[in-house]
């Protein structure tokens, strides 16, 4: 009930903007049952946005520590390649644990850089965000690879009892997310290290450790993503895997409300956040607008959320809340 | 003209979210004068030089400069009038050059281009003024802080500043050190420059000013000439009559009763880290309080942060019940059962968005490991309990502790050491800055937690705190151990001539 | 001169680099190969030196890339559809951008947000606006570009220096007496030491942030302009992450990312060896060319890595020498409770 209520703006604006898609196209929220598993645009929007959804979850954790991974697309486009180099010649576990795996050790190596040599999460990120993408060509060899693998393909076109597999991937990832900083008490640590990291240590808590548990995270959010956008497509495209959609991942989390400076976090409404950009881009796309359009609405959202949250309007804010 | 003050400040106030900072306080620097500015923690000084200044907005007040009545918005503006402050931490950029940190907004310019040659020739002939012969071309961060202190104090009087206000400027400045600076304060008040000097080294206090301000709560409490400004009442006066006095009083002799009354737990033996903290050697016992008593910067942060791991010492080693230990960091201190509340609350104790429980918790919770949470109900119970019994206001316990009083916020932590029932538990000014009703609960908490066995190391900068509850008080100077009181030796005046004996005084310079 | 010693280490990089490449291809020998690794790092140069001032300054610009890119698609639209003179053209565009890098420059200032997400969405704000023009490429195919492709500089030896590498050599050095000589560039300095200190000391720092970002954008903008006249064409994918290039570029030249510290020489320096690199890629044919981005990114490492390695070192060395000064001390905050 209290994450409902804290979540109301976001809740809000995303039932706006599927409003908003409805008025533009009429068969907005039509939702029909074809070959066992569930077709319309509103299912498209969580299924396109799965993985937006997926880094989010790994990126709103980073950011509760105060830091920022600007390499998530690049580490999809890897695992993507990872994935699809092996899919047709090692069974699905494998092909998903190298994948995964891959993400995780990108992961780490961030995390390395930012809690162990110190260095500014804009900067180390940064280090395999240009290198990353090098890096995916070199698996693939500069080709875009093709693959045949049906297992590998379920996950990108495939449903469970209806829902299009990316979706259940979604779903999976939070509740798995959550049991693992909710039910545990990493949770609390990650927004007391965000909130006052030198607190934080002198309190006991080993900092270093859930800076880089965090970066490990989003490696491997990341991942999956990239395996899923890979099986969306039955292929991983080096160049164009997940580009840019670091962007839309932080922009997410902007959304569900974090602060960039690190704090508080609320993962379903970062995913929550995810989905709400892609019902943006699907709404624009169905009204015959330029899809270009959808750059300049991201920034407009961006801007207004961060003028929202910037102190001079909070101190304004905290005024009108102070009565109550 | 000449009998007109320099600067003459009338009934100045300020209040912060219904606090009254600054009540009324006047205030006369005459021109050529050497004026300490005095008061302990809390009592006003900080936000009377920024109100002075323009940094925060006055509420009421007049000030006026050479007969002029002016309101700064800023320290900009405030410097432009000719009022200029250098603090402690200097103020300058450690990244630019000597002369360009002089001469930055203002430089030499020809056809638009900056005249480096003659900007740092300018630079060093002003520099020559304060005796300061460096390298003006390198960055100001290779230079000691007293050389960065002296620039700073050149570009200040070098934008006109008629009235220079020096705000801790030697507190971390060597003997030496200091006496270029007095020497350079001497010269400039020749020129007929007015100095507000804030410090909280008393000998300075005598070898250089003139006069004397005394704030206390934010109110000013008497206006004296130095000569005629006796040391002991003058710390009487900052420290003025309060309750910790009245307690101090009829607590003192039970308290030195209980010397040694239980085994040691805390031993450090020579422990210590070059440039940080000379060797220290203490031990602490079950049930007792040991105060550490010393001037600000005088290495009491520095023992407990050794103690706790929180910075590794190089030298000596502690033993916790007579076993030597190693502590590293402090988990390995959480784990032995050792707390710490930090003196910054709001930089290292507070995490402000959190909760008052998830604060409380969050020591606990850190020894237990993140996959062994506590569950809801026993924090919820952790928390109701310590709300209770500390008094913590408001009794929400899923308030942001931001937004409670300093001295709630120093419940709360309080109550998060307590939490992790822990054996020795350091406390660095735990009571500054709160109100004083406050002030008197954790005094009596600090004595019902000793008489409940724990073992107490307590820093502070009140004397009369310290008196009334330690059993034995460790004198510190200088960042070493100088002192050690114990039985009926403890009282005020015995700790300051400790701090005051031998204290390296600097030797000023025959103008 | 630790301060020197990243733009040394660069020095020394490229010059052997140069030197391993030389003995591999005798070609790199010739002022061809020299003036080529000019006219190829033309425009990232320019953008690199509007990210020097940025990255000095304390800040970071997302947005350049897709500046150039909307730069070239509204010259191309402007000239061949419009018909807007090309020089009347330049003129609009490099207004536009300037008081675009302003506008994100103000909102950094005015609301303190992170430069990092105000340039973020200045960066989709630019990419969407370009491609809101056009969403193909536009050929130019004015006069005015066939005639500037031609101009050179013959070199001695059959190298040529185009007329964008030395719009490129002309901005370094523009940049460089601006940065080095001017009270501008003595407040940019200033700012990436510490915005809050520099405010105290009296400068305003508000139209100092504004007329960074300006300047980042109108380089930016430039280096479109550039980028139009080598391909004669516009298209708003054009320059699509040449803001990493350009910090890259800029680390690699030994500047700090933190802000403070740094100069143009190293950012030169950082594109030519990412030149260098290019063009020893092209120049061997079996290697491919992802090793470039592979290489770039290990280059930021280790460069980001002396950074932090020489910045530590001089951190202990200064908390060392106040420390044996006497104490420090922290000062409180008043007590506002």
């Amino acid at each position: 009930m209290r994450a409902l209520r804290a979540g109301a703006p976001q809740l809000l604006a995303f039932l706006a903007v599927l409003l908003a898609d409805r008025l533009v196209a009429p068969q907005f929220l039509d939702v029909h049952w074809q070959d066992g598993r569930l077709f319309g645009n509103l299912v498209d929007v969580f299924n396109r946005g799965a993985p937006v959804a997926l880094l989010s979850l790994g990126m709103v954790l980073v950011v509760a520590t105060g830091g920022i991974d600007l390499s998530v697309g690049a580490v999809m486009a890897i695992a993507g390649a990872v994935a699809a180099s092996l899919a047709d010649t090692q069974p699905l576990p494998v092909v998903l644990g190298a994948a995964l795996g891959t993400g995780l050790l990108c992961g780490l190596w961030n995390g390395l850089l930012v809690a162990v040599l110190r260095i500014q999460p804009i900067v180390a990120t940064l280090i395999l965000m240009v290198a990353g993408r090098g890096i995916a060509q070199l698996i693939t060899e500069g080709r875009i690879i093709t693959f045949a693998s049906p297992d590998l393909a379920f996950l990108g076109g495939g449903a469970l009892v209806g829902v299009p597999m990316p979706v259940v991937l979604v779903l999976g990832m939070l509740v798995l997310t959550l049991a693992l900083v909710r039910g545990t008490a990493l949770g609390l640590m990650i927004e007391a290290t965000g909130g006052n990291a030198r607190a934080s240590a002198l309190a006991g808590i080993d900092t270093r450790a859930v800076t880089l548990a965090v970066y490990a995270w989003s490696g491997l959010c990341a991942a999956l993503a990239g395996v899923v956008a890979a099986a969306d497509i039955l292929g991983a495209d080096a160049n164009n895997a997940g580009l840019w959609l670091e962007l839309d991942a932080i922009l997410a989390v902007v959304v569900a409300g974090s602060s960039l400076l690190g704090g508080r976090f609320s993962l379903w409404l970062a995913v929550l956040g995810a989905f709400l950009i892609q019902a943006m881009n699907t709404g624009i796309l169905l009204s015959g607008l330029p899809p270009e359009l959808n750059l300049v609405v991201k920034a407009a959202v961006v801007l207004a959320v961060l003028l929202l949250q910037s102190p001079r309007l909070a101190g304004l804010s905290l005024l009108l809340r102070k009565p109550s | 003209m000449s009998d007109t003050p320099l600067l003459s400040v009338r009934g100045l106030s300020k209040s912060f979210a219904g606090h009254q900072a600054l009540a009324g306080v006047d205030f006369t620097l005459r021109r050529g004068e050497i004026h300490a500015l005095l008061g302990e923690n809390g009592a006003g000084k900080s936000t009377f030089i920024k109100t002075l200044t323009g940094i925060v907005r006055r509420d009421a007040g007049a000030v006026w400069l050479d007969g002029v009545a002016i309101a700064p918005r800023s320290a900009e503006e405030s410097a432009r009038a000719g009022i200029a402050t250098v603090y402690q931490e200097v103020g300058l950029l450690p990244n630019l050059t000597v002369a360009q940190n002089l001469f930055l907004g203002r430089e030499p310019t020809r056809f638009g281009l900056v005249r480096g040659r003659a900007m740092r020739q300018r630079t060093s002939e002003r520099l020559a003024e304060f005796g300061l012969a460096i390298d003006v071309g390198a960055p100001l961060g290779s230079f000691p802080v007293a050389v960065q202190h002296l620039v700073a104090i050149a570009r200040a009087v070098d934008l006109s500043a008629r009235a220079l206000i020096l705000d801790e400027p030697t507190a971390s400045l060597d003997t030496h050190e200091v006496t270029v600076l007095f020497g350079v304060m001497r010269r400039l008040a020749e020129r007929g420059i007015g100095i507000v000097f804030v410090t909280h080294f008393l000998e300075q206090v005598y070898a250089i000013t003139d006069r004397i301000t005394v704030l206390r709560n934010g109110r000013l409490v008497t206006e004296r000439e130095t000569a005629f400004f006796p040391r002991l009442d003058l710390v009487r006066t900052m420290l003025g009559h309060d309750i910790a006095e009245e307690e101090a009083r009829s607590e003192t002799a039970p308290r030195a009763q209980r010397i040694g009354a239980g085994p040691p737990v805390l031993r450090a033996e020579r422990l210590g880290k070059v440039g940080y903290l000379r060797p220290v050697d203490m031990t602490v016992a079950r049930g007792e309080v040991v105060g550490l008593a010393g001037l600000l910067g005088s290495g009491r942060t520095e023992t407990a942060r050794l103690l706790f791991g929180a910075e590794r010492p190089d030298q000596g080693r502690i033993l916790l019940d007579g076993r030597p230990t190693r502590i590293a960091n402090p988990r390995d201190a959480l784990r032995h059962r050792l707390g710490y509340c930090p003196e910054e609350r709001k930089t290292d104790g507070i995490v402000a968005d959190l909760t008052v429980r998830e604060n409380i918790v969050l020591a606990l919770q850190a020894r237990k490991g993140p996959f062994r949470p506590l569950s809801r109900a026993a924090q919820d119970r952790i928390t109701r309990d310590f709300i209770a019994k500390l008094d913590i206001r408001p009794p929400d316990p899923e308030r942001p502790i931001g937004l409670l009083s300093g001295g709630n916020q120093q419940k709360a932590l309080l109550a998060r050491w307590l939490a992790t029932e822990p054996r020795l538990l350091i406390l660095d000014e735990p009571t500054r800055g709160i109100d004083v009703g406050a002030h008197a609960e954790i005094i009596r908490l600090i004595r019902s937690l000793c008489d409940a066995g724990l073992a107490l190391l307590v820093i502070s900068s009140e004397l009369e705190e310290i008196v009334t509850y330690s059993d034995r008080v460790i004198v510190m100077r200088d960042r070493a151990q100088v002192a050690e009181l114990a039985d009926g030796a403890i009282d005020v005046t015995a700790i300051l001539r400790a701090i005051a004996a031998e204290a390296p005084a600097p030797v000023p310079e025959p103008a | 001169m630790s301060r020197n010693l990243p733009v040394l280490v660069a020095a020394l990089l490229f010059a052997a680099g140069y030197g391993l490449c030389a003995t591999q291809y005798p070609a790199f020998l010739t002022t061809r190969v020299v003036g080529n690794l000019l006219t190829d790092g033309a425009f990232l140069g320019i953008v690199a030196v509007g990210t020097t001032f940025v990255i000095i300054a304390g800040g970071i610009d997302l947005s350049v890339g897709s500046v150039v890119g909307f730069t070239t698609v509204f010259l191309a639209l402007a000239i061949e559809r419009w018909g807007i003179p090309p020089l009347a053209a330049f003129g609009i565009v490099l207004a536009a951008a300037g008081l675009f890098g302003a506008a994100m420059g103000a909102l950094i200032h005015v609301f303190d947000m992170p430069p990092f997400i105000v340039t973020l969405a200045g960066m989709f704000l630019a990419r969407g606006a370009g491609f809101l023009l056009s969403t193909e490429s536009v050929p130019i195919n004015a006069p005015l570009y066939g005639a500037v492709s031609d101009l050179s500089l013959s070199l001695p030896g059959g190298g040529r220096l185009t007329l964008t590498a030395g719009i490129m050599l002309g901005v370094f050095l523009v940049g460089g007496v601006v940065l080095r000589a001017t009270r501008f560039g003595a407040t940019v300095y200033a700012l990436g030491g510490s915005r809050q200190t520099t405010a105290l000391m009296g400068v305003r720092v508000g139209r100092n942030i504004v007329a960074v970002y300006a300047l980042s954008s109108l380089l930016a903008a430039l280096a479109g302009i550039v980028f139009s006249l080598d391909t004669a064409s516009g298209t708003p994918l054009s320059a699509v992450g040449v803001e990493l290039d350009a910090i890259a570029a800029v680390v690699i030249g030994g500047t700090l990312l933190s802000g403070g510290q740094g100069g143009l020489l190293g950012t030169f320096l950082g594109v030519m060896i990412g030149g260098l690199i290019q063009t020893a890629i092209t120049f061997d044919g079996t290697l491919s060319s992802w090793w470039s981005k592979i290489a770039t990114g290990l280059l930021l490492f280790a460069f980001i890595a002396l950074q932090q390695g020489s910045v530590a070192l001089a951190g202990r060395s200064g908390r060392r020498a106040r420390a044996s000064a006497g104490a420090t001390v922290v000062r409180p905050a008043e007590a506002r409770a």
